[in-house]
C-alpha cells in the first residue's frame, strides 16, 4: 500500500491538530507512557509534528526517528556477579535538507514542543551549511511505506528471561572454565539489546521496527605456575546475533568453556611459531572479521568519494568509474554479496533509517567488483555505472543522537559450489595454520594493508592437525590476499560472525553487523611471531 | 539562533534530581549518578559540509543494594514516573543479584579539588561559529587547489553524584576539537592536524592548522622508498599520545597481582619501585594541572587526586580499586585526572634537527593490541610521513606498519620536546586529556609497508 504526498501531508496535519493542547507542557509524555500502544502513538505524533515543522520552515527533504533503546548486561567473573545493569535511552532526532545540504538535531525530551523547536533547529543549521557552499545533495527516488512493520525472528524476548536464569547459566560455565588445571580467571555476561524505531518521512514513510541483539560471551585466562606467562582465550566461535534469548540458550556456554579452557592452558606450552609463509586455512569464525575489514569497508561508497577522508579513510577500489566491473577481487568462484535481509544477521532489518526497503545485491561476483554499499544520497553518485538509480538501503544512525550516513550492511562470502567440508581444506595443506576466532586487527585507511591475529592456532603439517602455536598473526595486502584464495568450504561449513561495535564516522558512532563465510584456505600468506617482531 | 536550547544542568537542579531519584530508592545503600550533555558538531568532506548536528542528552543512573547485592539502571527520563519504575526496577535487580563478596558500601562526604574546566566560549558555540571556522579550514584548502575534510565538535558536561552515605558531587566542563585532513586532488598526497582543549578560545586557529596539514599533503607527495625495520624516529606530538594513553588499562594493581600484566613479577608480586622505562620518562595524572582539566572525582564520587605513575623511568604506582586497596590495606588509587608526560624544552625543528637518520610520524591509525604481555601493539603511520638526514626533512615516505611495545618505546626515548595538551589520532572528538611532547626514538619497529595514502 503506498500513499500520496498529499494524503501524507492530512495525516500528519491530523496529528497536529489532535496535540493542539496548551504549547510546552510535558503533559503528553506522562499521559501516553504507561502503555506501548500509547508510546507508539505519541513517537509516530513526535515524528509528524516534527516532519510539519521542518517543512514549514522551508526544508525539501525531513525524516525523524523516536529510537527506544533498551540494553542489559549481565557479567560475572569466576563465581561472583561483576555487574547486572539495565539501561533506556529514547529520544527524537530529525534531519533535514535545505538548500541541498543536512541538519541535523536531536533531544531527549519527548514533547512536542520540543519535537517542533529540534525540527526548526535542524532546518536552520542545514540552511547555515549550505551557505558554505558545495554540490547540492540528491537523493535517489524511495516507495513510500506510510505502514511498514518489522520486527527480528526472535522466539524469546531477553528482556522476558529473569536475570537469575542469566546469572545461573553463566556461573555454571565459569565452574566448568575453572575445573581446568592453570586456569585462574573467567570472565563471562550475556548482553541484549531492543531498539525500537519510529520512523517517518516527507517522502511518505511511516516505519516501526523492532531490533533485537543477543550476544554471550567469556574469556577465560590460564597463568603460567611460575608466573612467567599468561593465555587468555575469548568465545571467537560464539557470534552476538540479531535473534532472542534461544539463541543464547542454543549456544551452550557451558558445554563450551571446558574445552576453552584446555585450549588456553595447552596454548601457555604451544610451540611458538616460527615466521615466514604459511598456507592459512581460516575458520568462519575468524574469516569474518577480515572480509569485515578487507571487503565491508573496502566497498564503502562514501569511503570511494572522499567522504570519510577524515576519519575512517579512503579506499583503494577508487574511483568507481576505474574499478566496477573490471577489478579483480579475487578468483572467478569468489561471490560477495551485500545484505540486510539474512535471517538472524545484525544488519537485517525491514527498511533501513530513511526507509528504503532492506535489499540483497552482489558486491563482488565471480571475482569480479561490481557494486558498493550506498544510501538514497550516494545512489546517483554512480547510476550510470551500475545501471541502478536506488539506493541499496544502507543508512543506519547508531541512535536518536545520531545522524544516519552510510553503514556496512551484512556482506556475506557465498561458500563455494564445490562443497568442501574444513576437513578437506586441512587434507589439502602440507605447511599451514588453521585459525579460529578473531583477534587483534589492524588495517591502514585505504584498506591494503592488514595484520590479523586470532584465537587459537593449529599447525597443520602433511594434511594433519600436528599441534596448536602461538604468536601467530599475518600481514598481507587486501589485493593479493583474496587473490590467492583457492579453496571455498562448502555450504556446511557456512557461518555467520558478527560484531556489534563497527566504529566509523565523525561524531563515532557504533554498527552492529554480521559477515557469512564458510572456511576458506588461501596460499603463501606471510606469518609473523608477534612475540618476536 | 541555534546555540543551546537549554541551559546545563546547574548544580543545584542537580542536587534536586539527585535527591528525588535517591528518596525513590528503596534499598540499603543507593547511588545516583545524573549526566547532562550539550553537544554539537559540523563535519566537512570534499571541500563541503557534509554533515552536522546538535544533541541534547541527560542520563540518570541508579545503584542500589540490598546487603552486598547490587545492580545498575540507566535511563535517560527524568519525570517523576520515569524514575520511580527506574527506581523500582534497580532494586528489583539488585534483590535477584548474588551476594557480591567484594562489594564496597558507597564512600561517605569527600572534598574534592577545584577545576575550572568549563569556558563560556565553547558553551558558546553554534552552527554559525562552526560553519565559519569549517569554511575557514576548507577555504585554506580550497584556495591551494587541495581537498579539504574537517571535523570540529563541542560539547558541554554537567556530571553529579549522590548517595546515601550523604556525599554528593558535582562538576561541569566543556572541551572542543578541531581536526583537518587534507589531500591532493589525485590523492598522492595527505596530511592532517588537529587540536584540542576545554577553552574554545585556547584551540588556537582552525585555519592555522589547515595551513599545517596542506603543507604535509603537498609535502607527501612523491614519496620515495622506504624498507620496514628499526628506525630513529621523530614522534610528533599526536603520535605520542597515540601510544602513550595505552599505558593507563595496564597501570592497574589487581592485573599485575594476579600475573597478568606486563608489570607482574615472575614468581609473585608487581614491579612497583623498579625501573621500568628509560629515566627520561615521568608520566602522572592530575585533574587540576591546566594542560588537563579533568574531572576531579571517579563514578562513585571517589576524588582523584594527583598520582605520579612513573617518575624517571620507575613505576610509582598502579592504579587500585576501592575493594583491592581495602583487600591489601592501602588507600584507593584511581584512573583518571587525565595523563600527562614530562616534556623538554625543545621545539620540533630542534628535535628533527638532531637526528641523522631517521623518520618524522605525524600520526598513527589502527593501533591494536598484539601481546598484552609485553603491552606490544601494531597500527600504521598516517598523513605525514617523511625521511629525516642530517637533521632536515628531505623526502616523503610511504606509510609504515609497527610493531612496537609501548614500553619499548618509552626505553627507548632519547629526546623530549614541549608537553602540550594533544589531540591523539581518532574520530576527532575531545576525548579523556592527555598533554605529551614530541620525542625522538631510536630503533622503532617497522614491520610492513603500506601502500595508503
Amino acid at each position: 500500500m503506498t500513499v500520496s504526498r498529499r494524503d501524507f501531508v492530512k495525516t500528519s496535519s491530523l496529528a497536529m491538530a489532535a496535540l493542539a493542547t496548551p504549547a510546552g507542557s510535558s503533559m503528553l509524555a506522562r499521559e501516553m507512557t504507561p502503555s506501548q500502544q500509547s508510546a507508539d502513538l505519541l513517537a509516530q505524533q513526535l515524528c509528524m509534528l516534527a516532519l510539519d515543522a521542518a517543512r514549514s520552515a522551508g526544508a525539501s527533504y525531513a525524516d525523524a526517528r523516536v529510537v527506544g533503546i533498551r540494553r542489559q548486561t549481565v557479567q560475572t567473573r569466576e563465581e561472583r556477579v561483576s555487574g547486572v545493569e539495565e539501561s533506556d535511552s529514547l529520544g527524537l532526532g530529525v534531519r533535514v535538507l535545505v538548500d541541498g545540504a543536512w541538519g541535523f538535531s536531536a533531544s531527549h525530551r519527548l514533547v512536542r514542543s520540543e519535537a517542533m523547536v529540534v525540527a526548526r533547529a535542524a532546518v536552520e543549521q542545514a540552511r547555515i551549511n549550505a551557505s558554505v557552499g558545495g554540490p547540492a545533495v540528491e537523493l535517489a527516488p524511495v516507495e513510500a511505506y506510510p505502514d511498514g512493520e518489522w520486527r527480528s525472528p526472535i522466539t524469546t524476548d531477553p528482556f522476558d528471561v529473569p536475570v537469575e536464569d542469566k546469572i545461573a547459566l553463566l556461573l555454571e560455565a565459569n565452574a566448568e572454565a575453572l575445573r581446568v588445571d592453570r586456569v585462574r580467571f573467567v570472565s563471562s555476561a550475556i548482553r541484549a539489546e531492543r531498539i525500537e524505531t519510529t520512523f517517518a518521512s516527507t517522502a511518505g514513510s511511516l516505519i516501526r521496527q523492532t531490533v533485537y541483539r543477543t550476544y554471550p560471551t567469556m574469556t577465560v585466562t590460564a597463568v603460567a605456575p611460575d608466573r612467567s606467562g599468561f593465555e587468555s582465550r575469548s568465545s571467537g566461535e560464539v557470534a552476538p546475533m540479531g535473534l532472542g534469548y534461544e539463541y543464547v540458550e542454543r549456544v551452550d556456554l557451558k558445554g563450551r568453556a571446558g574445552p576453552w579452557a584446555e585450549e588456553a592452558a595447552a596454548t601457555l606450552l604451544a610451540r611458538s611459531v616460527e615466521p615466514g609463509e604459511y598456507d592459512l586455512v581460516l575458520h568462519p569464525s575468524h574469516l569474518f572479521l577480515t572480509i569485515h575489514e578487507s571487503i565491508g569497508h573496502a566497498t564503502e561508497l562514501d569511503r570511494a568519494m572522499g567522504y570519510e577522508a577524515g576519519f575512517a579513510g579512503t579506499t583503494f577500489l577508487a574511483p568507481p568509474q576505474a574499478v566496477l566491473g573490471t577489478f579483480q577481487f579475487g578468483p572467478e568462484f569468489m561471490n560477495v554479496q551485500g545484505d540486510r535481509t539474512q535471517r538472524g544477521a545484525l544488519a537485517t532489518v525491514g527498511w533501513d533509517d530513511e526507509g528504503v526497503a532492506a535489499d540483497s545485491w552482489p558486491i563482488v561476483k565471480d571475482g569480479v567488483l561490481v557494486d558498493y554499499q550506498t544510501t538514497r544520497e550516494q545512489a546517483g553518485w554512480i547510476a550510470e555505472l551500475t545501471g541502478n538509480e536506488r539506493s541499496h538501503g544502507c543508512a543506519h544512525a547508531e541512535s536518536w543522537q545520531h545522524a544516519q550516513f552510510q553503514r556496512m550492511p551484512n556482506v556475506s562470502l557465498l561458500p563455494g559450489e564445490e562443497g568442501h567440508a574444513l576437513d578437506d581444506l586441512i587434507a589439502a595443506t602440507d605447511r599451514g595454520i588453521l585459525i579460529r576466532g578473531r583477534g587483534s586487527y589492524s588495517i591502514d585507511q585505504q584498506r591494503y594493508n592488514f595484520q590479523f591475529g586470532g584465537q587459537v592456532f593449529h599447525e597443520i603439517k602433511g594434511g594433519k592437525i600436528v599441534g596448536l602455536l602461538k604468536g601467530v598473526a599475518y600481514q598481507s595486502r587486501t589485493p593479493e590476499f583474496w587473490n590467492s584464495l583457492d579453496m571455498l568450504g562448502g555450504p556446511q561449513t557456512y557461518e555467520l560472525g558478527g560484531t556489534l561495535g563497527d566504529g566509523k564516522g565523525q561524531p563515532p558512532q557504533s554498527n552492529a553487523v554480521s559477515h557469512g563465510c564458510p572456511a576458506a584456505r588461501f596460499r603463501g600468506v606471510r606469518v609473523i611471531n608477534t612475540a618476536a617482531a | 539562533m541555534t546555540a543551546p536550547r537549554v541551559d546545563l544542568l546547574t548544580e543545584a537542579e542537580a542536587r534536586r534530581l539527585c535527591d528525588r531519584t535517591l528518596q525513590r530508592i528503596e534499598a540499603d545503600a543507593a547511588e545516583v549518578r545524573v549526566s547532562a550533555t550539550l553537544a554539537g558538531n559540523t563535519r566537512a568532506a570534499m571541500n563541503r559540509i557534509t554533515t552536522g548536528g546538535d544533541v541534547s542528552d541527560l542520563a540518570v543512573t541508579l545503584s542500589a543494594w540490598l546487603g552486598t547485592r547490587g545492580a545498575s539502571v540507566v535511563a535517560n527520563r527524568t519525570d517523576d514516573q520515569a524514575l520511580a519504575a527506574a527506581a523500582e526496577r534497580v532494586v528489583t535487580l539488585a534483590g535477584v543479584a548474588p551476594e557480591d563478596p567484594e562489594y564496597m558500601p558507597p564512600p561517605v562526604g569527600q572534598r574534592y579539588a577545584p577545576v575550572e574546566a568549563f569556558f563560556a566560549s565553547t558553551v558558546g558555540l553554534d552552527a554559525r561559529t562552526r560553519a565559519d571556522a569549517t569554511a575557514a579550514m576548507v577555504n585554506e584548502a580550497k584556495q591551494a587547489d587541495l581537498v579539504g575534510s574537517s571535523y570540529l565538535s563541542h560539547e558541554a558536561n554537567a556530571l553529579a553524584i549522590a548517595n546515601s552515605e550523604g556525599l554528593f558531587a558535582y562538576h561541569r566542563s566543556t572541551a572542543a576539537a578541531v581536526s583537518t585532513t587534507v589531500r591532493t586532488p589525485d590523492g598522492r598526497g595527505s596530511g592532517w592536524a588537529g587540536a584540542t582543549h576545554n577553552d574554545w578560545e585556547r584551540l588556537g586557529s582552525a585555519q592555522r592548522l589547515a595551513r599545517v596539514a596542506a603543507e604535509k599533503a603537498r609535502a607527501s607527495v612523491s614519496a620515495g622508498t622506504v624498507e620496514p625495520g628499526a628506525y630513529t624516529v621523530v614522534l610528533e606530538p599526536t603520535a605520542v599520545a597515540d601510544l602513550v594513553r595505552l599505558l593507563p588499562r595496564a597501570l592497574d594493581a589487581r592485573m599485575a597481582d594476579e600475573g597478568r600484566s606486563p608489570f607482574s613479577k615472575h614468581g609473585g608480586g608487581t614491579k612497583v619501585g623498579e625501573r621500568v622505562v628509560n629515566p627520561l620518562v615521568t608520566i602522572f595524572s592530575d585533574a587540576t594541572d591546566p594542560d588537563l582539566l579533568a574531572m576531579p572525582f571517579t563514578d562513585d564520587g571517589t576524588p582523584i587526586p594527583r598520582t605520579t605513575w612513573i617518575e624517571r623511568g620507575v613505576l610509582q604506582n598502579l592504579s587500585s580499586s576501592r575493594y583491592w586497596a581495602d583487600r591489601h590495606g592501602h588507600p584507593p588509587i584511581p584512573m583518571g585526572g587525565g595523563l600527562k608526560m614530562v616534556g623538554g624544552n625543545a621545539p620540533l625543528d630542534r628535535l628533527i634537527g638532531g637526528v641523522e637518520q631517521g623518520l618524522l610520524i605525524t600520526r598513527f591509525w589502527y593501533v591494536r593490541s598484539v601481546d598484552p604481555r609485553t603491552l606490544h601493539y601494531t597500527g600504521l603511520t598516517r598523513d605525514g610521513t617523511f625521511r629525516i638526514e642530517g637533521g632536515r626533512i628531505t623526502a616523503a615516505v610511504p606509510n609504515l606498519r609497527f610493531n612496537e611495545s609501548v614500553l619499548g618505546m618509552l626505553e627507548r626515548v632519547t629526546a623530549l620536546g614541549v608537553t602540550g595538551r594533544t589531540l591523539p589520532s581518532g574520530a576527532g572528538d575531545p576525548g579523556s586529556p592527555i598533554a605529551v611532547p614530541p620525542l625522538v626514538v631510536e630503533d622503532f619497529h617497522f614491520t610492513s609497508v603500506s601502500d595508503a595514502i
